[in-house]
């Protein structure tokens, strides 16, 4: 590049310099343009391998998005990289319009307001399901303040509120450990909305759960779009159908197809390499 | 506010109950009850009962982290022993011209080494407050210099084990060494008095075992304020499921880091408080055994208790001292043994036995 062709690159009229903005861990959420989350052009790649492949994707507040994909699609590569358990090689993520998720750690992500469910149930088995919730509270989590912090009445409320909304009130004394599988991933759910967060993201949420956990599932996690957003990763076809109004095909890293159940459904592309298998 | 602390701890109003006897009826014996009297307690059984109360401070110092942090450390020997050493420079210094060579500012192994002058590191503990804050200090800041190398790059587990106990190995090679100024392989010894009172006087000696009984009553009740606080929950849910703390919002790293560095300058209070009682530092205190050994203590008594490792540190130290005596041969594979049969069949340790189901950690 010619110094010329540079110099134009770096004073472009649309150029914002990165050290201008505010720092992304005190940024306020901007949903102003619609999207919550941007992914723009995220490559990951292991050993050679792309994970994800200049991925696109844009998620809208308030919206409940199915993701589905084979195997190796690159699903749960994409949840770490929205989450900053992994960084891509390339390609920007954007939380809101101001708050780069590239900048920030795995806790700094998660109080900005984004929730995370494993695929498998992860709640802290020693506790009871109360303690649970209580340890995922919205609130100053550094050490000292952690050390003398209490229980407020408002939180107590939220907490039974929450509590009511997974419908493991009778068990809130129970040790987590002894929640049956499908519980379990309630409780987590659960745990995920304690942070009041802006965007659920849910992996694999019904897997290893009966027809009757599933529809639970399903309603619980249908009430809750509007309020929050919400990414689902799901194999199963059946589930997906019963709560997806969009619905995103991974393939091989990168967006095969996009639109409703029906549409995607009916792409020739995804009936041969998914849904046709 | 203690009695708020115990309210649910029923174990702990038992220990501290113990503790407070002990504080009434020690001294009685040992100074009050005339020698021939079968309730007498010789001095050297008070030191004996000192030395095993700042080992159970060490034990409570290891469950602290390994019991609700799940951090298996092999190296807080070394953190005890960091206090003890400064604990002995303050006792070296207080010797003075008492002395073999009777040198006012030097310890004898410096003159004897043909040093000058003191060394820096040596200035400031002629004074009892100054050693009691590195006493503090210095196993803290270790331990804060290592923990945050080590959390930082998310070292857990066995590879977590494995370089503390180098930690502790490479810290016993350079205090062999005597151009570090801690008396070589001798270590510190020939301690004359404490705040002017002599280390021989059954007085000193009950005043020493008094201030390891508060220790461990203070230590106990502070580590029983952490683990009931929100952030012990922390601690134990990070024990349980790192990945899921950090995505709920906690620097799982700050907080294994502060609860690392509380434990080490507890281990350091109880080799403060060992030294003085036993008469002698030396680097043997660092080898990574007695780290392990201390583990053990921990394991053999239940872990995840706090009031487990002071019934583990006791009973392992008390068996010790009577297999050393009577057989002493046997120690070692009586205390593999003990330990082997724990793993297998008590997992949760001695006061496990004793325990409803419901209650393990």
């Amino acid at each position: 590049m010619s110094s010329l062709q540079h110099t134009r690159e770096v004073f472009r009229r649309d150029r914002v310099w990165g050290f201008l903005l505010p720092p992304s861990s005190n940024a306020v959420l901007d949903t102003r343009h619609g999207p919550i989350l941007y992914l723009e052009d995220v490559s990951v790649s292991f050993d050679g391998f792309k994970a994800l492949n200049r991925l696109t994707l844009y998620i809208d507040d308030g919206e409940l998005r199915c993701i589905i994909g084979a195997n190796g699609a690159g699903k749960t590569t994409m949840m770490d990289v929205i989450t900053g358990k992994t960084r891509p090689d390339d390609g920007e993520v954007f939380f809101g319009q101001s708050i780069n998720l590239l900048e920030l750690s795995e806790p700094e992500i998660a109080q900005v307001g984004i929730g995370r469910k494993f695929q498998k149930p992860t709640v802290f088995e020693y506790h009871t399901v109360y303690t649970n919730l209580e340890l995922s509270m919205k609130a100053d989590k550094a050490v000292w303040p952690t050390l003398l912090a209490g229980l407020s009445g408002e939180q107590r409320d939220h907490i039974d509120e929450v509590l009511d909304t997974i419908g493991l009130c009778e068990q809130r004394n129970q040790r987590a450990g002894l929640l049956s599988h499908g519980q379990k991933q309630w409780l987590e759910i659960g745990m995920l909305l304690m942070q009041e967060p802006r965007l659920l993201l849910v992996d694999e949420p019904v897997a290893g759960m009966t027809g009757q956990e599933a529809e639970r599932t399903a309603e619980l996690l249908t009430s809750l779009a509007g309020k929050h957003s919400v990414v689902v990763v799901e194999h199963d076809m059946e589930f997906v159908r019963s709560i997806a109004r969009k619905v995103t095909v991974l393939h091989e890293g990168s967006v095969l197809a996009e639109g409703d159940m029906e549409t995607v459904q009916n792409d020739p592309r995804v009936v041969e390499v998914y849904l046709g298998e | 506010m203690i009695v708020q602390i115990l309210k649910q701890d029923r174990p702990g109003q038992l220990l501290i109950g113990a503790l407070g006897l002990a504080a009434l009826l020690v001294p009685v014996m040992n100074l009050v009850m005339p020698a021939d009297s079968a309730f007498h307690m010789p001095t050297y059984m008070v030191t004996l009962l000192g030395k095993y109360l700042s080992f159970a401070l060490l034990a409570l110092a290891v469950d602290l982290v390994w019991g609700y942090c799940g951090i298996l450390s092999l190296g807080h020997g070394a953190f005890f022993a960091l206090g003890g050493y400064a604990m002995g420079m303050y006792l070296m210094r207080q010797i003075g011209e008492r002395g073999v060579y009777g040198n006012p500012e030097l310890p004898d192994f410096m003159v004897f080494l043909n040093w000058q002058e003191l060394p820096w590191y040596w200035q400031g503990f002629e004074s009892f407050g100054f050693a009691l804050l590195m006493v503090l200090l210095v196993p803290g800041l270790l331990a804060f210099v290592f923990g945050w190398f080590a959390f930082r790059s998310r070292v857990t587990g066995v590879y977590l084990s494995i370089i503390t106990q180098a930690m502790t190995y490479a810290l016993m090679l350079a205090f062999f060494r005597n151009e570090m100024g801690f008396g070589g392989n001798n270590g510190l010894t020939d301690f004359k008095d404490i705040l002017g009172f002599s280390l021989q006087s059954d007085v000193t000696r009950i005043g020493l075992f008094l201030a390891s009984l508060v220790a461990l009553a203070g230590g106990y009740i502070v580590c029983r304020l952490i683990v009931q606080s929100r952030v012990g929950r922390v601690t134990v849910a990070i024990r349980d499921a790192e990945d899921r703390v950090r995505f709920i919002g906690y620097k799982v790293e700050d907080y294994k880091l502060w609860l690392f560095v509380v434990s080490a300058v507890i281990a350091g209070i109880a080799g403060a408080l060992y030294v003085p009682q036993v008469g002698i530092i030396n680097p043997g205190e660092f080898s990574p055994l007695n780290s392990i050994e201390l583990v053990i203590w921990v394991a053999i008594g239940g872990r995840g208790t706090l009031y487990g490792a002071v019934v583990g540190a006791l009973l392992v130290n008390y068996a010790k001292t009577y297999f050393t005596g009577a057989l002493p041969e046997l120690w070692l594979f009586a205390l593999g043994a003990l330990f082997i049969i724990v793993t297998l069949y008590l997992p949760r340790g001695l006061v496990g036995l004793l325990r409803r189901r419901e209650d393990a950690v």
